[in-house]
């Protein structure tokens, strides 16, 4: 390993061994909602994460930030279980979920939504929003089939919650009935957050929530995760390349850098920080440059 | 002048039939339905039954092909089983009708559950093809389990008895085939709006986000599989009361190929498509058969001349569709509907 990048995971590990009891004695007065400790992730030679560790703090913002490729998708596919790290451990308040397929992850409380947006193009903005609800109906097949009865019951009652809680709530009454493949972006984005919202979610993983939006719809989409925050007591974990965002909302910012954590701390910690400016401005020693090159190849 | 329809409920909001005048429709349908036994000569009720027949079977189709996104090639092959099933349990075990037709349906539901196993990992061409391979062994098991299936031979079944009334001529299993239709239609049409119906709708659209709302792939895929093989072997079942005799050639490759025209055709993922999907394919050959023989009278040899035009025609038409029309028949539906919304005033 090369010095630059040994002395960054040394940091780490130091920290993860002053971190991992304070995880299990935070855990017991559930305090972490989401806790990632030595994550490591590799896709055959490329090394995509390394020993990623950080606790996300029952009912706050955490941004995860850094530059194209440091490995912020990744993580949130290793959180949601598409991904299956080769080491590490993630605990959704205090259970290790690492094992756990995405469905049972859902099923769980954990709701994400994606950079490149995952509607279900052939269906209403309506049904796309109940589909979020789908682990937490009753229906089998053989009622489904029927109908009228147990599964018109339910139908109803999702309907009024969602009609109530989530569609006011985010402000899309006008679009309900609309399928979603004739809606402008900001607006997809927002259904995908309302579908999210319906899982009644404990961690809500936003990835890129505004993402190639405008001033406008990036201010609406800034109240409406500080909204989820306070009005549902959501837990939120967020991926964003907005600094503004992110410096405005965020009680807790995690920075990774070529898949390892650079930094943690509060938004202006964070900012100030040495390694930070490197990583987002790039460092003028040639040396530390060729160290990290010949460190990448010998990966 | 209508210019919307108010709906002070969410259960009236998410009814199947929500206006009056679609009440009225369905109503004169029904008329007409139970009419039509009693104006209809022997030929035009052959039809009727057979294309209730294929409705059943290309609705399974479309609840797999069409909502679930997994193309099938195995649809006839499933009727087929469906098919045995109903001849055995006739001849060998004597159980009643209803009790065959079910038993049909859920010996091919599990068979079907079977050949979907590779869906989990296999899509799109690759998948067609695994069902194409599963459809080729089922016939192969047809054609050479003689003592069973009674090789190529096949199987001959009695008339079947409901309630004590023999059931033979199309007239008689027109009221059974014609109920069964629109039940086993409504009840796909009420799954499509429940959680299991979306949870298809899903997978087919986007699966990575399927999975992070907490639907488990394979299990819905399977249940796809079962619910649309269900639908086959009930369609099959019903196939051998109507024609009552079964054989490895009764079920070929083509008529699988037949069941996906019927659901590309009339729309892929809408209930009302699967249904003129069936009515297309089964009555269009019919039609153009008809048209010949009015020919004849001006030209004597216009059945032999025109047999071969007839199946060009028939494949002309199913290409103009796909290119004109990829929604299919329910999209010409919708449009018309449409239309008519605020007819006269606006067009």
């Amino acid at each position: 390993m090369p010095k630059a990048r040994g002395f960054d995971g040394e940091e780490n590990e130091d920290e993860d061994r002053v971190g991992r009891p304070q995880v299990a004695a935070m855990t017991s007065t559930g305090d972490a909602a989401l806790s990632v400790s030595g994550l490591t992730l590799n896709f055959g030679g490329l090394r995509a994460l390394s020993d990623v560790g950080f606790d996300v703090a029952e009912g706050s913002i955490t941004a995860i930030i850094g530059p194209n490729g440091a490995g912020k998708t990744s993580l949130f596919n290793c959180i949601s279980g598409f991904y299956r790290p080769q080491a590490g451990a993630i605990r959704f308040e205090g259970r290790d979920i690492s094992r756990l397929h995405p469905p049972e992850r859902a099923r769980l409380g954990l709701a994400r939504t994606f950079q490149n947006i995952a509607l279900f193009r052939g269906m209403t903005v309506l049904d796309n929003i109940k589909l979020g609800r789908h682990v937490h109906m009753r229906t089998n097949l053989l009622d489904g089939l029927i109908y009228w009865g147990r599964a018109q019951r339910e139908e109803i009652e999702v309907r009024a919650e969602i009609e109530e809680r989530v569609i006011d709530f985010l402000e899309i009454n006008h679009i309900r009935n609309h399928p979603v493949a004739s809606l402008a972006y900001g607006l997809r984005k927002r259904v995908e957050l309302a579908r999210a919202l319906a899982m009644r979610p404990k961690i809500l993983m936003l990835d890129e929530p505004v993402a190639g939006m405008n001033r406008e719809e990036t201010e609406d989409m800034a109240r409406f995760i500080l909204d989820v925050k306070e009005e549902w007591g959501v837990t939120i974990l967020m991926v964003e390349h907005d600094m503004g965002l992110v410096m405005d909302i965020s009680d807790h910012v995690v920075v990774l850098n070529f898949g390892q954590v650079i930094a943690r701390g509060a938004p202006a910690e964070v900012t100030a920080d040495e390694q930070v400016i490197r990583a987002y401005l790039g460092a003028g020693d040639i040396g530390q440059l060729k160290a990290r090159i010949a460190g990448t190849e010998a990966a | 002048m209508r210019i919307g329809a108010l709906k002070d409920s969410y259960g009236a909001d998410q009814a199947l039939f929500d206006t009056a005048v679609q009440r009225l429709w369905l109503a004169l349908g029904a008329v007409a339905l139970l009419a039509f036994p009693f104006a209809a000569n022997d030929y035009w009720l052959y039809l009727a039954c057979l294309v209730g027949i294929h409705i059943v079977s290309t609705t399974g189709l479309n609840i797999l092909t069409g909502y679930t996104g997994l193309v099938s090639l195995g649809q006839a092959a499933f009727m087929g089983v469906g098919a045995y099933v109903v001849a055995l349990a006739e001849t060998k075990l004597g159980t009643p009708f209803l009790l065959n037709l079910l038993a049909a349906g859920l010996v091919t539901a599990m068979v079907g559950m079977v050949v979907g196993v590779p869906s989990l990992r296999v899509k799109g061409l690759y998948l067609a093809i695994a069902t194409i391979a599963a459809s080729f062994i089922l016939h192969f098991v047809f054609q050479n389990w003689t003592t069973v299936t009674g090789g190529t031979r096949g199987l001959s079944i009695p008339p079947a008895q409901l309630f004590g009334l023999e059931l033979a001529r199309p007239f008689a299993l027109y009221w059974v085939i014609t109920p069964l239709t629109c039940i086993m239609v409504l009840a796909a049409a009420n799954l499509f709006r429940t959680r299991i119906g979306r949870a298809f709708i899903a997978i087919r659209d986007r699966d990575i986000s399927a999975e992070v709302l907490g639907i488990p792939l394979l299990r819905y895929k399977l249940m796809s599989f079962g619910l649309s093989s269900f639908y086959a072997g009930v369609a099959g079942g019903l196939w051998a009361y109507f024609f009552r005799v079964v054989t490895p050639e009764s079920f070929p490759f083509v008529y699988s190929i037949f069941f996906l025209a019927a659901v590309i055709v009339g729309g892929m993922g809408t209930i009302l498509g699967g249904i003129l999907g069936a009515v297309f394919m089964t009555l269009v050959p019919e039609a153009l058969k008809l048209v010949v023989g009015l020919l004849s009278p001006w030209m004597p040899n216009a059945v032999a001349l025109l047999s071969p035009v007839r199946t060009i025609v028939f494949g002309a038409l199913i290409i103009g569709f796909l290119i004109l029309e990829p929604h299919g028949l329910a999209e010409i539906w919708r449009r018309i509907r449409r239309f008519f919304h605020l007819w006269p005033f606006k067009t």
